[in-house]
C-alpha cells in the first residue's frame, strides 16, 4: 500500500474561491496525476485560513509551508519542485513586510503567533464537506457526552465557563439557555442567527464555510439542554457557499444518525432546517429574525416577551449567534475551567474579528479577550497600509464607534470597548488612516442604517434620516456649529427611544466621531475645510505657478477640459468646470497641483 | 453510510479514521515532534529514498510515533545517499548516511525511540534558514 506522505491544504473560502482556488485544486490534482504522485499526495479543500489579504493560500503538510497568492498556473511548479523534489517555491512564500525576508512556514508568521483559535479551530484544517474529518477532530464527542448526562449539568457548565453571546450584546449564554429551559411548552426551538450583516464582517460566514458541523453539533447540544427537538438556522441567501456546506453537513449528519431520531442511542430527537433570509441588517435582531422566519416583514417587536418566552411560532426559542455556538463543543470537552482561564476579567474566551480597511493583513483572526487594539492592528494586522499614519479603528460595525490612537492600548473586551464609546459588536474591525475623513465615515455608516432601518419606529426611521441630512450638509460645507450640537442631541434621543438594537446603536458612529474628532467637524463647519481632503465640496485643486512647467499633461488628462494654458506656460484650473476628480493631481510629475 | 448508534461507536469510528488527518494534527504541533527529513532530490530518489520514505511513514503510523516525516531537497551528501536528517526536539539535528529500509527502521527504534546513537552519522556542517530566523 502506498502511504500518503503529504497533504496540500487549499483554502476554499469565498474570498479565495473568488481568486480561482477551485481551479487551483483541479490543476494541482492534474499535475499530481501527471507526475505519478496522485496516490501519495492528497489535495484537501478547507475553510478559511484567515490570511485573506494574500489568498489563495496553499499550506503544505507536514512541513507547514505557507504559499500565498497562488494561481492555478502555479500548480505545476508546486508539484514539480516542492512535492517531487522537496524544494520550496520561494517566490510564493509569504514575505515579511518589514524584513522583506521569505517566511518558510506558518509557525514563523506573526499573524498566527498571537492568535488562539477556538471558534476557528477547524477552519483551514479540515475539509468542511467531509463529516469524517470533523469526527476525527473530536467532532460530536461533546454531543455524546452531553446526551449521557443531565441537561442541567451542561447548562451549569456553560454558565461557569463565562461564555457570552458573540453576536454583539454579550448576554451570558448559559443564563439564556437556563431561562429557555425553564419555560414549559410542548415545542421549543433552537435558532442559530447566521444573519451577519455588518459591512466588512465575515466571521460567521467563515465558520459556516470552514466548519459547519461544529454549529450543527452545538445546536443539538443546546436543543437537548433546553428541551427542543427542532433547530433552525437563519442565514442570508447571499452566502451561497455557506448554505451549500451547511446542507452537505446536515445531510451527512443525518446519514450517520447524528441528527434525526434517537441520536447516539440516547432517545433524544433533533433535526435542523435552514431558513434563508433576504439579507436585511435588522433581521440580525432576534425578534425581527423570528418575524422574518414567520414569513412576515423583518420588523422587531417590543421585548418582553423575550424569544425565550415566546419566539418562533409563539414557542420558547433560544437564539444564539454562529460564533457562540462554535465555542460550545470545546467548552464541554475541555471543561469550563479551561475556557474561564482564557480572556479578561469579565469577558472569557476568545473573539473572532474580521480585519478590514487600511491594514496590511486583511483577514480573519481570533484572539483572547483582553488583547489590545495595538496588538491586533500592528502585530497581527501588520500595521497600516503604505506606511500611512493610523487614525481610527471602527469596531462593532454600523452600531459601534470609532476609537482613536489614545485607545490603542485598550484591551478588547465587552466592558472596555463600551466604556470607550464603542462596542464589541459581532466582530467587524475597520481600520482607518490619515486619509479618511471622519465626518464622511460617520455619514457612510449612517447611510447604511438609514437604508436598513425597517421603519417601524419613528426615532430610527425619521431621526436617522435627519441626522444623515445634517451630515450631508456639513460635508457640503453648509454646516454650522449648531448642526454639531443638533447631531449630538438628536443622537442621544434616538439612542434612548428607538425600539430595537439597530436604532439604539445607529447614532454611535456619529456620536463617537464627534467626541473624538470634534476638531475635524469644526474644520468642516467653521473653516469650510476637510482636513483629510475627502469631502469634494470642501476642496479645490489649484496649480502652483512656480512649480508648473506647462507640460500640458494635466490638461490632456482632465475629463472636463477645466485646465487651460499654453505649452511651457503655467496652467490654470477653471473652478466652475472642475469636478474634483483628482486626475490632474495624480498625473502631475512636478507636484504643481495642490489641494486647498 | 452506517449509522453511529452510541458514543462508543463514535469513538471507534474516530480511531479508525484517525490516520487520515494525523499528518495534519502532527504538523500543527511540529515543534513537539521529532522531524525526519528524507533527502528526495534526484540523487536521493535514484538511490532509493522513496522506499525509505514509505517505510518510515508506515512505521510511524503503525507505532503511532510522535514523528513527522517530511521530504527535503538535496542536502549535498550525494556520496552517501539516501540520507535522512533526524531532529529530536531540544537536540541538534543528526544526519544519517546510506539509509535503506532496514537501516531506517533501526534508526527509528534505536535513535528516536531509545535515544541511542548508531553508526553512520554525518557531521552537520550547515545551517537552515529556520535557525537563522
Amino acid at each position: 500500500m502506498v502511504q500518503i506522505k503529504m497533504h496540500l491544504l487549499v483554502c476554499g473560502g469565498t474570498g479565495c474561491r473568488a481568486s480561482e482556488s477551485d481551479r487551483l485544486v483541479e490543476q494541482l490534482n492534474h499535475h499530481l496525476q501527471l507526475n505519478g504522485l496522485a496516490e501519495e499526495v492528497k489535495v484537501v479543500t478547507t475553510g478559511c485560513f484567515g490570511f485573506c489579504e494574500k489568498g489563495p493560500i496553499v499550506k503544505v503538510i507536514p512541513d507547514n509551508t505557507f504559499y500565498t497568492q497562488v494561481t492555478p498556473e502555479d500548480a505545476e511548479e508546486i508539484v514539480k519542485e516542492h512535492v517531487l523534489k522537496g524544494r520550496k517555491v520561494a517566490r510564493l512564500l509569504y514575505e515579511d513586510p518589514e524584513t522583506l525576508e521569505h517566511i518558510s512556514d506558518s509557525k514563523h508568521m506573526e499573524f498566527y503567533q498571537k492568535q488562539v483559535r477556538i471558534a476557528l479551530r477547524n477552519c483551514g484544517f479540515i475539509d468542511p464537506e467531509n463529516i469524517d474529518e470533523y469526527i476525527v477532530r473530536d467532532g460530536y464527542a461533546a454531543l455524546g457526552q452531553v446526551l449521557a448526562s443531565d441537561p442541567k449539568d451542561t447548562i451549569e457548565l456553560i454558565k461557569k465557563s463565562g461564555l457570552r453571546g458573540r453576536g454583539g450584546a454579550g448576554f451570558p449564554t448559559g443564563l439564556k439557555w437556563e431561562i429557555t429551559a425553564g419555560n414549559q411548552a410542548d415545542q421549543k426551538y433552537v435558532v442559530c442567527n447566521a444573519d451577519e450583516g455588518d459591512p466588512g464582517a465575515f466571521m460567521d460566514r467563515s465558520i459556516l464555510e470552514g466548519d459547519p458541523n461544529s454549529i450543527i453539533e452545538a445546536m443539538a447540544i443546546c436543543g437537548y439542554c433546553i428541551g427542543a427537538t427542532k433547530g433552525l438556522i437563519y442565514i442570508r441567501a447571499e452566502y451561497p457557499l455557506a448554505i451549500r456546506r451547511l446542507e452537505i453537513a446536515i445531510k451527512q449528519a443525518r446519514e450517520y444518525g447524528l441528527l434525526g431520531k434517537d441520536i447516539l442511542g440516547s432517545g433524544f430527537d433533533f433535526d435542523i432546517e435552514l431558513r434563508l433570509g433576504a439579507g436585511a441588517f435588522v433581521c440580525g435582531e432576534e425578534t425581527a429574525l423570528i418575524s422574518s422566519m414567520h414569513g412576515s416583514r423583518g420588523e422587531p417587536t417590543i421585548k418582553p416577551p423575550f424569544p425565550a418566552q415566546s419566539g418562533y411560532m409563539g414557542k420558547p426559542t433560544n437564539v444564539n449567534n454562529v460564533e457562540t455556538f462554535a465555542n460550545i463543543p470545546p467548552i464541554i470537552l475541555k471543561g469550563w475551567e479551561w475556557f474561564n482561564s482564557i480572556g479578561s476579567e469579565k469577558s472569557k474566551g476568545t473573539k473572532v474579528f474580521a480585519l478590514a480597511g487600511k491594514i496590511n493583513n486583511v483577514g480573519l483572526i481570533e484572539v483572547p479577550m483582553g488583547t489590545t487594539l495595538r496588538e491586533v492592528i500592528f502585530e497581527i494586522g501588520g500595521g497600516i497600509k503604505d506606511g500611512k499614519r493610523f487614525k481610527a479603528v471602527q469596531t462593532g460595525g454600523p452600531s459601534g464607534g470609532c476609537l482613536t490612537e489614545q485607545h490603542l492600548d485598550t484591551p478588547i473586551d465587552y466592558e472596555h470597548l463600551t466604556a470607550a464609546g464603542s462596542m464589541m459588536g459581532s466582530g467587524g474591525m475597520i481600520v482607518m488612516d490619515e486619509d479618511d475623513c471622519m465626518v464622511s465615515v460617520a455619514k457612510f455608516y449612517l447611510e447604511f442604517t438609514v437604508e436598513e432601518s425597517c421603519g417601524k419606529c419613528a426615532p430610527c426611521r425619521i431621526g436617522n434620516k435627519r441626522m444623515h441630512e445634517t451630515l450631508e450638509k456639513i460635508c457640503q460645507g453648509k454646516g454650522t456649529l449648531d448642526d454639531i450640537e443638533y447631531l449630538e442631541n438628536l443622537g442621544k434621543v434616538i439612542k434612548d427611544t428607538a425600539l430595537c438594537g439597530l436604532g439604539q446603536t445607529s447614532p454611535n458612529p456619529v456620536l463617537s466621531t464627534i467626541q473624538y474628532f470634534k476638531d475635524e467637524y469644526r474644520a468642516h463647519v467653521v473653516d469650510k475645510k476637510c482636513p483629510a481632503g475627502q469631502c469634494k465640496a470642501l476642496k479645490s485643486y489649484v496649480i502652483d505657478e512656480t512649480k508648473c512647467i506647462g507640460c500640458t499633461l494635466c490638461a490632456r488628462n482632465c475629463p472636463t477640459d477645466a485646465i487651460t494654458g499654453d505649452k511651457k506656460v503655467p496652467h490654470v484650473i477653471d473652478q466652475s468646470k472642475c469636478i474634483k476628480c483628482g486626475a490632474c493631481y495624480e498625473k502631475c510629475k512636478f507636484g504643481a497641483i495642490q489641494i486647498r | 453510510m452506517n449509522k453511529i448508534k452510541s458514543l462508543d461507536d463514535l469513538r471507534k469510528m474516530k480511531q479508525s479514521l484517525k490516520s487520515d488527518i494525523s499528518i495534519r494534527e502532527k504538523s500543527d504541533k511540529a515543534e513537539e515532534m521529532v522531524r525526519v527529513r528524507v533527502a528526495m532530490a534526484t540523487c536521493g530518489i535514484a538511490a532509493g529514498a522513496r522506499e525509505v520514505m514509505n517505510t518510515l511513514l508506515r512505521k510511524v503510523e503503525q507505532d503511532s510515533l510522535p514523528v513527522v516525516v517530511t521530504q527535503g531537497g538535496c542536502m549535498g551528501y550525494c556520496y552517501a545517499e539516501p540520507t535522512i536528517e533526524v531532529a529530536v526536539p531540544g537536540k541538534d539535528p543528526v544526519v544519517f548516511s546510506h539509509v535503506d529500509s532496514a537501516r531506517a527502521l533501526e534508526i527509528v527504534d534505536k535513535y528516536i525511540v531509545k535515544g541511542e546513537l548508531i553508526d553512520g552519522i554525518i557531521p552537520v556542517n550547515y545551517q537552515t534558514i529556520q535557525e537563522k530566523l
